[in-house]
């Protein structure tokens, strides 16, 4: 480990210790970058967690992020960041769910999730079931759509503006100078898997997308002289050459 | 007489009930916009319910469309008193997913700055709650130590506010050996002389005792309870420092001291701050001292740009640069939560990347949230007038709550 960020010691056996403890509530334990993250089971949380506090010592509930996976089926990822002070360790805890399926709250473990809980839902639209202060919290009273999640565009769908002749702030659609661009600067050699502007009129349906190697079913290959295509002039050629000649590799 | 006893409100079967008062969202005493919705019964808070979102700026989804460098100087406009100390923990949680090494050089100089920036926060805060409280001249007095450090600021980086100078693999320019030299002039002398000049003023004043101590009294259980973090979990008691206990940069190097609250009232919260400064001159002298010479950013070029003089000389340098910022750098798919001791608490940063140029989730975690929300039962029982010196004591920058 190289890295200046903060160092966190495992303890040892914690894994172990975890698995057995949840049994089959995880559903899965990963441990990239150094940190240790469990999947479990979304009508299992509030169980899962009161067991992580009371008996791994994870005392805190430091905070609850959304994410949004559109491709994914369920939809979203909630993530709960536990921190130990008495074992100075973090761990998360992740939960799926999508847009209808209610996330069991955990205001009855941290009232600090209260408003943890609400932001998510603000951002995202996942539900708490059992928190009963589900308001909006970071955007506007009478704001509609979740704006973290990756469909809602960037710009929004209204703007504010003051209104000289109604004397009062109003909404309007949101009405841009410029259409908004997004560029990813992706180089089109690697990584981008998208077709270029232009490219439709020449990549036929049927055709493999760019940037994926020809398929070929016997390749060919160069084993002898005469198999280079060169021609006579230069297999004789090459054959007067013995001294820069590689060294034959023993079969 | 008969009329206006007629006329009292007590008289006849008439019932007061509670009301509610709406306080901001433009307050001086709000620290920012703030509306705190408050049902009162005669002068005793009942209950409270902080309205925020109104500086919602969309940082979150902002970050989500720009490249990774290109996100930095979000950052400086989160908490905008402490902008170092925001940086800080995005470029660690870049460089623990790629993990970058960065030169020990800038490893010192991100501390030394970090603590500065935890001074004038701090500086900031006591200032105002101290004012929000009734005392105004040492607001007035460590102005003027704060304005040094806004100069220390310019001087590192050219802005004095929204630096943008810690960058992922080190820091963006190096610093003059003058800016260092009178950087511990001022550690010496000047600061300790104009804090503690202004500390006499208030921390043994009757007055400002009258209004702090035994006010929103929190215990060990509550604060752990509600996710407190930073001072207002050392208030209560509890030594938790993550510059102590899970060490970032070079603060394993450091030697510091901890000041713990004893009571956890809104005086433990005031003077666990003056303590911090003082351990931040400390810890800022021993960066001084043990700095050493040598580069300021790491050399891989596929993240840190070449500078500008070798720009002129290579041709590789110029296909880097150009490549940096215009596509930026790659992150490796993963996602990481690094946390850092800012000057407010546990600032923390949970950044997922699917493996290209722009982060795919970036979920900052401020340190207001939590401390705002136990604002309800820390107030309730409490005069009108102590809310101010609650929330004062809480140190609450809007642009990091609201994100």
């Amino acid at each position: 480990m190289t890295h200046p960020a903060p160092h966190i010691e495992k303890p040892k056996g914690t894994v172990a210790a975890i698995k057995k403890l949840l049994g089959k509530d995880l559903v899965g334990v990963d441990e990239d970058n150094g940190e240790l993250a469990l999947h479990v089971k979304r009508d299992s949380l509030v169980g899962v967690l009161t067991q992580l506090r009371d008996e791994c010592e994870y005392q805190q509930l430091m905070e609850i992020a959304g994410v949004d996976w559109p491709d994914r089926d369920p939809r979203f990822e909630v993530v709960y960041f536990l921190l130990s002070l008495t074992k100075n360790h973090r761990i998360r805890v992740h939960v799926t769910t999508n847009e209808d399926v209610a996330v069991p709250s955990v205001t009855g473990i941290w009232p600090v999730a209260g408003w943890l809980e609400r932001e998510v839902f603000d951002m995202y639209g996942v539900l708490f079931s059992g928190n009963e202060d589900l308001r909006r919290i970071l955007t506007d009273y009478g704001f509609t759509g979740h704006p973290q999640r990756k469909d809602f565009p960037l710009t929004g769908y209204v703007e504010l503006r003051y209104s000289e002749e109604e004397k009062r702030v109003k909404y309007e659609p949101v009405q841009l100078a410029q259409d908004f661009r997004s560029f990813d600067f992706l180089s089109p050699w690697e990584g981008a898997d998208y077709v270029l502007p232009g490219d439709e009129k020449v990549i036929k349906s049927n055709e493999p997308p760019r940037g994926t190697p020809p398929q070929v079913n016997d390749p060919k290959t160069t084993e002898k002289p005469s198999q280079t295509g060169a021609g006579a002039a230069a297999n004789a050629e090459a054959k007067k050459r013995t001294v820069r000649k590689p060294k034959a590799v023993k079969e | 007489m008969n009329l206006q006893q007629d006329l009292a409100p007590t008289t006849g079967d008439e019932v007061i009930e509670n009301y509610t008062i709406n306080f901001g969202p433009q307050h001086p005493a709000a620290h920012g916009v703030l509306r705190l919705v408050m049902e009162l019964d005669g002068e005793i808070v009942e209950r409270l319910d902080p309205h925020i979102g109104l500086l919602h700026r969309g940082t979150e989804k902002l970050i989500e469309y720009k490249t990774y460098l290109q996100a930095l100087p979000y950052f400086d406009r989160l908490d905008y008193a402490s902008p170092l100390a925001m940086e800080h923990s995005y470029v660690l949680a870049i460089e623990k997913l790629l993990n970058l090494d960065v030169p020990l050089r800038a490893q010192y100089l991100r501390v030394l700055f970090a603590e500065m920036t935890r001074i004038s926060n701090h500086l900031l805060n006591i200032a105002h709650h101290a004012l929000d409280v009734g005392a105004m001249t040492p607001g007035l007095w460590l102005y003027e130590a704060r304005e040094d450090c806004m100069g220390f600021f310019e001087r590192a980086s050219g802005a004095r506010m929204h630096t943008a100078w810690f960058r992922p693999g080190g820091v963006h320019q190096d610093v003059p050996l003058k800016l260092l030299t009178d950087i511990g002039e001022w550690l010496d002398d000047r600061l300790p002389r104009l804090f503690e000049d202004a500390m006499k003023l208030v921390v043994d004043n009757r007055i400002f005792k009258q209004r702090n101590v035994d006010i929103a009294i929190v215990s060990r259980e509550d604060s752990i309870k509600w996710g407190f973090s930073g001072p207002m979990i050392r208030a209560a008691g509890i030594p938790w420092d993550i510059r102590k206990s899970q060490p970032y940069d070079v603060y394993a190097k450091m030697d510091f001291d901890i000041p713990v609250g004893t009571r956890g009232d809104c005086y433990d919260r005031f003077m666990v701050r003056v303590e911090e400064v003082r351990q931040s001159i400390r810890i800022m002298k021993q960066c001084l001292q043990q700095m050493p010479e040598g580069p300021v950013c790491s050399d891989d070029r596929k993240i840190v740009p070449p500078k500008r003089a070798e720009m002129k000389q290579s041709m590789e340098a110029l296909i880097h640069h150009f490549k940096l910022y215009t596509e930026g750098f790659k992150v490796p798919a993963g996602s990481v939560y690094v946390a850092t001791e800012s000057p407010k608490g546990e600032f923390g940063v949970y950044l997922v990347s699917d493996g290209t140029n722009k982060p795919y989730r970036c979920k900052i975690r401020p340190t207001a949230f939590s401390h705002l929300q136990a604002m309800d039962f820390m107030s309730r029982g409490h005069m009108l007038a102590d809310t101010t010196a609650i929330l004062g004591a809480l140190d609450i920058v809007f642009g990091e709550c609201d994100r």
